[in-house]
């Protein structure tokens, strides 16, 4: 009998968000590489006021996209060398539960750094950058990177080069959700009306929709033994 | 060489070798060496120079028939991906591949004559309109699904990820194709439908002039002649790979 697909969800996410409640281990690992990422960029780019208006969406979305391929990498790559992803394919659930619950796991630990992210963003950039409309991109855009990642992930931890291979294979195909997310960004905080920016918002919204469909549909091809 | 005894097992099966290049495969290839040089006449001779652009303008004979070609070769990739996900026939992964690698070179083609082109019309070889960007991410999308191969050594979890991670790539090489109607920004002229109001050397297709003839006969030979004769002989390099490692091995074995 097949454990039903919401208890195996929520017991993969309970066991996800417990250990690193325990360990604390890869939430301190992406806020302290966000941070350099935020402080790197302004000595890199020698941002001064005007520049760092124009930089700050682009800075805050690639800071988040690869915070969050950390978080993707020793997440999947921990279920793997510990065999516990072979434990969860042996068990009688479904596939598209586990990778729901990874995705939910990992898309919670992205969504939560870059929460924390923006009001530091805000007053190193000192810049205005707590705004509601911000926070919707926000978990639209990490939700996005978070399914493809999870995918992504699960392939290159099977593979030879694990973890140095994920941000080659996964940057170009979270490109249409950085594009959008950063175009958004831009709009929200130059002040833009609306009309302007929420196109960006809806296509960044459709873009989850295509992403989330296909990594569901695709993930049974990638942890089949 | 038949003396040689020790592969005396190997001439005994001479029969049952398949030709290493068939028959049909060859009239193609000729069929398509005609057609390039056909297309490159009709783009450099029989097509009138543009008002404008001047003789400059007739490298976009290839530039676009190559995207187009790319385009058809990567559309094999994903189609060879989801047919291997449903069959599990290694033919198609092999189509896949060669899709990859095929659409690789034409897309190369694409960009190279793109950045000729651009130098005297846009005074830059490399200008960072998102067009020209996103192409340069799509072509290292499929070096990655490459290096996403090697990466693998068991060859059934190789064929089944390269198929997964080929479906997906198509999205880059959609965007390519729509990114000048979503982003208006862009300086990259659209021949076909209007272009966008920043577009720098946009012209006009002059039936009259043999310049439609000229693209369609080009259009002809580089998106569909020249990545089906390439794919192929991809394909029928990969099985005589695939035969000599079969061979080498039950050598050893001896």
């Amino acid at each position: 009998m097949q454990t039903p697909f919401f208890r195996v969800v929520y017991g993969i996410v309970a066991k996800d968000l417990q250990a690193e409640f325990r360990s604390r281990e890869l939430l301190s690992l992406m806020l302290i590489f966000a941070l350099l990422s935020l402080l790197i960029f302004s000595f890199a780019l020698e941002l001064d006021r005007l520049a760092r208006e124009e930089a700050i969406s682009g800075v805050l979305w690639v800071t988040v996209a690869f915070a969050s391929i950390i978080g993707l990498n020793r997440s999947l790559t921990l279920e793997r060398e510990q065999g516990n992803l072979d434990a969860m394919l042996i068990a009688p659930i479904n596939r598209a539960a586990i990778f729901v619950g990874k995705l939910i796991g990992n898309y919670l630990f992205a969504l939560l750094v870059g929460v924390l992210l923006i009001p530091i963003a805000a007053l190193l950039y000192n810049l205005p950058l707590i705004n509601v409309w911000l926070f919707i991109v926000l978990v639209f855009g990490t939700l996005g990177l978070s399914g493809i990642g999870t995918l992504l992930a699960t392939m290159t931890a099977q593979t030879r080069t694990r973890e140095s291979l994920l941000p080659v294979v996964m940057l170009p195909l979270a490109l249409p959700v950085v594009l959008t997310a950063v175009r958004a960004t831009t709009g929200i905080l130059s002040g833009q009306p609306a009309e302007n920016w929420l196109g960006w918002l809806h296509l960044l919204a459709v873009i989850n929709v295509v992403y989330f469909a296909a990594c569901f549909i695709m993930f049974e091809f990638v942890v089949e033994e | 060489m038949r003396a040689n005894l020790s592969l005396s097992d190997v001439s005994l099966e001479q029969p049952a070798l398949v030709r290493a290049i068939p028959r049909a495969l060859l009239a193609l290839t000729a069929l398509t060496l005609i057609g390039v040089g056909f297309g490159l006449y009709m783009a450099l001779g029989f097509a009138k120079a543009d008002a404008t652009q001047g003789e400059v303008q007739r490298i976009f004979y290839i530039h676009m028939p190559a995207f187009i070609g790319a385009f058809v070769a990567f559309a094999a990739t994903t189609l060879g991906g989801f047919m291997y996900l449903r069959t599990r026939q290694v033919k198609w992964d092999t189509l896949a591949l060669a899709g990859v690698e095929v659409g690789l070179v034409l897309a190369a083609i694409n960009l190279v004559t793109g950045m000729i082109w651009a130098k005297p019309t846009w005074n830059a070889w490399w200008t960072w309109d998102p067009r020209l960007t996103l192409e340069a991410i799509m072509m290292l999308t499929y070096a990655a699904y490459l290096v996403l191969r090697a990466s693998i050594t068991n060859a059934e979890t190789r064929r089944r990820f390269a198929a997964v991670y080929g479906m997906l790539a198509i999205i880059l090489v959609i965007m390519v194709v729509m990114i000048s109607r979503i982003r208006p920004d862009t300086i990259h002229p659209t021949v076909f439908g209007p272009s966008s109001q920043q577009a720098r050397g946009t012209f006009e297709l002059d039936a009259s002039a043999g310049m439609s003839a000229a693209l369609g006969v080009n259009m002809l030979v580089w998106a569909v002649l020249v990545p089906i004769t390439l794919m192929w002989f991809r394909i029928c390099l990969n099985n005589l790979t695939e035969r000599l490692s079969l061979l080498k091995a039950r050598l050893a074995d001896r």
